[in-house]
């Protein structure tokens, strides 16, 4: 393994803050399985032996937004389930990533009528769109490693102006 | 006799004050009733030792858009007993767009009637839940009606602020 | 514990709490606790959204809420031809895809009068039994996960895998797989696929039983499922439930024996009842299934006849590409079928088959035209859930997981 042969040589070794915290987020995504209609099944196959997304350290799937860092919105988005996928996205911490998982989330795809939301990107920001209805697992994967490819690529400079949601707070007295 | 015969046979004898029509296209039997007449008749159909209409299997409405009766409800029923599928139709004018609930004969009724109710505009009385089934309770449209435009009307459903 | 009332909550909360819209039963603080489970919940298969009513841990009433899925798709199939209509209803009851194809050409085939050649319906049969068999493994296995066994979600899975492979060959898409064809299906089952067919149904009794035993030897998979969700054989068909849900309650009611459509007459296989009408007989009717089906696979595998898979019938059935490419009057066909559709005449009927979760029906009005005047989709998923505030009604708050699990709801055809 790469990093104890360096360490065994040396004992020590440098790297900056930022990529060592890119590194190792890039490799440990926790994904939201936003899984609303066909795409979820396919969704599930990429966690199943054959496919296997433990390889790509990303078998975490986290039920609750809490606890992630990459929402896949895996099916069709209707007007009605737009306000849902929205608080839950407002719910995730920072930073957070996007998946846009089939035709019709990406575009609302063959479904051109009067209650499907034509592509997620109207409400929502999305890093990656996957083409295919539903993608075949293996183009999932390979959405996987764009995102991570792009988080490897964040640096902290990146969040410094982010600008945090409001949010209305209760207080109790 | 078999049973097509026998269903007309009670419900012409049970009902003398309305008038049946009955068809058979395809071996698919269907019976053509008074609205107002829905609920004893299905009673009736469910009830009979003979027929035993006991599962409620779909409640749907038609649009013919330019017709008088602008609207047919349908119902779909089978026999377990006899394994006989028949279909029931009542049609319903636009400007009294209502028609008496089933579901006190077949509580399987509810979801269909609400469905269609959303769909449609349909009001059925005495249902015990009427609310929308599918769309958001704000919604002013009934989709499937033919002057629905497929692609909706624009601003007619929120969508969350970017 | 104290109960918690209006006065010992700061007003702002319960003023914070009357304002939100998503709360549709009023008085949250009146009564007992509200809570809302979905429509983002691991449980709810999809986009189910429940209201439950609880007092402590007990459920006393529950308000299903559907649409989250409601992807317009009666609206849609009276916008475009019956050929089109064919990828859609993939998406209907999406893990069995197949056999929602097979549904909606007998619903057409019917309507327009067309005769299917013998081979193509036993292919037909084929990949309805095999669409069963995936189906129930999702189902057997998302539902052990729900309650906590998640083994044995990846071993069903594995097998699943196996089908899917099979359809890769035979179609050429593994998920969404549109086989069928007005007439017939879109190409004929290879000897590869057929082989590919054998080989797993050879191999699939050992593995099935391998998962079994997972479950039927877990004391505490058949503690959290044996006695909840009973539903008696009157109230099952009062309710409208129908497949493996009405069936666990000891009706004998199965479209394949009821009303045979395909070549179903001629085949030999049992219906697994059971009488108990809870979770637990849920669970054994599946499985019992999937075994009927592979019985009957086998059998289809034996009696398939040699010969065509597209009926001859140029006005209404599209004729096959290299014909298209190469003669003249195919040419023509193809362009008026695709242009203006297949025209079957006035008139309206109604075709369910047994799907996975149920009676699966179409029912199609026809004037004539190319598109259906009206199309109406009879999904199991709908009406089953139908049975869910009754089924859940005094039970716990963890047996609602497992009640939703052996109903086995897909949202995209119960919220079509």
């Amino acid at each position: 393994m790469g990093l104890e042969a360096k360490l065994n040589q040396d004992g020590f070794f440098v790297t900056k803050l930022d990529a060592l915290v890119s590194w190792a987020r890039k490799n440990s995504v926790w994904p939201m399985p936003m899984g609303i209609s066909c795409c979820a099944i396919e969704m599930m196959a990429v966690g199943d032996p054959k496919y296997d997304i433990a390889r790509f350290g990303s078998e975490v799937m986290r039920f609750t937004p809490r606890q992630c860092d990459l929402m896949i919105v895996a099916g069709t988005v209707t007007y009605k389930m737009s306000q849902v996928v929205r608080k839950i996205y407002d719910q995730m911490p920072d930073p957070k990533w996007v998946i846009a998982m089939g035709a019709c989330t990406s575009t609302g795809g063959m479904y051109r009528s009067y209650s499907v939301v034509q592509g997620i990107d109207q409400f929502l920001p999305v890093d990656v769109y996957v083409a295919g209805c539903p993608p075949r697992p293996d183009n999932l994967l390979n959405a996987l490693i764009m995102i991570q490819e792009k988080i490897g690529n964040t640096r902290a400079r990146d969040f410094q102006d982010l600008k945090l949601p409001e949010l209305n707070v209760i207080q109790s007295n | 006799m078999n049973l097509k015969e026998i269903i007309k046979q009670k419900l012409d004898s049970s009902f003398p004050e309305t008038k049946f029509e009955y068809s058979d296209y395809k071996d698919e039997f269907c019976v053509k009733l008074d609205k107002n007449f829905i609920v004893p008749v299905c009673n009736l159909l469910k009830n009979d030792s003979e027929l035993q209409f006991l599962l409620c299997e779909d409640i749907t409405a038609v649009d013919w858009a330019t017709r008088k009766n602008r609207f047919t409800v349908v119902y779909h029923i089978f026999s377990l007993k006899n394994k006989f599928r028949l279909k029931l139709k009542a049609d319903v004018d636009e400007k009294d767009c209502n028609i008496n609930s089933v579901t006190s004969v077949w509580r399987a009724a509810n979801w269909p009637e609400r469905e269609c109710y959303d769909m449609y505009g349909i009001i059925f009385n005495n249902h015990p839940d009427l609310r929308r089934m599918y769309m958001p309770e704000e919604f002013e449209y009934h989709p499937l009606r033919k002057d629905f435009p497929l692609l909706g009307i624009p601003g007619s459903l929120p969508l969350p602020k970017k | 514990m104290e109960k918690l009332t209006k006065n010992n909550v700061h007003p702002k909360i319960v003023q914070a709490l009357l304002q939100d819209t998503d709360i549709t039963i009023e008085d949250a603080l009146e009564n007992e606790m509200i809570l809302n489970m979905g429509p983002q919940h691991p449980a709810t298969h999809g986009v189910l959204r429940v209201l439950l009513r609880l007092d402590g841990e007990t459920v006393i009433s529950c308000v299903p809420e559907l649409g989250y899925l409601h992807r317009g798709y009666e609206k849609m199939a009276e916008n475009m031809s019956y050929y089109e209509y064919i990828p859609h209803t993939d998406r209907l009851d999406y893990i069995s895809p197949m056999a929602n194809n097979v549904a909606w050409v007998l619903a057409v085939e019917k309507l327009a009068g067309i005769e299917v050649p013998l081979r193509a319906q036993y292919i037909r049969m084929m990949v309805a039994e095999l669409a069963r068999i995936t189906s129930h493994l999702v189902a057997v296995g998302a539902f052990a996960m729900d309650v906590g066994a998640l083994t044995v979600f990846l071993w069903t899975l594995r097998e699943r895998e196996k089908v899917l492979d099979i359809w890769d060959i035979l179609c050429g898409a593994r998920f969404t797989n549109s086989y069928t064809r007005i007439g017939g299906v879109a190409n004929d089952a290879q000897p590869e696929a057929l082989a590919k067919v054998k080989w797993f149904i050879d191999q699939f009794d050992d593995n099935l039983t391998e998962c079994e035993k997972l479950l039927n030897t877990n004391r505490i998979f058949i503690e959290r499922l044996e006695n909840i969700g009973i539903i008696s054989a009157e109230d099952a068909i009062d309710l409208g439930l129908t497949g493996p849900s009405l069936r666990a309650s000891g009706v004998e009611f199965d479209i394949r024996r009821a009303m045979p459509y395909l070549k179903y007459n001629e085949i030999d296989f049992n219906i697994p009842t059971y009488s108990e009408g809870d979770c637990l007989a849920r669970y054994f009717v599946r499985v019992d299934e999937m075994r009927e089906s592979a019985k009957i696979i086998r059998q289809i595998l034996d009696k398939m006849p040699q010969g065509e898979v597209l009926a001859n019938n140029p006005k209404k059935v599209l004729p096959h590409k290299t014909e298209i490419y190469t003669r003249m009057e195919e040419l023509i066909h193809d362009f008026m079928i695709v242009n203006f559709g297949i025209n079957p005449p006035v008139g309206e009927i109604y075709h369910a088959i047994e799907g996975s979760k149920g009676e699966l029906g179409f029912y199609l009005v026809s004037k004539g035209e190319g598109h259906p005047w009206k199309c109406k989709i009879r999904s199991p998923s709908f009406n089953n859930l139908q049975a869910l505030p009754h089924l859940v009604k005094g039970h716990m708050i963890s047996d609602v997981v497992a009640i939703i699990g052996s109903i086995d709801p897909i949202m995209g055809e119960a919220d079509k």
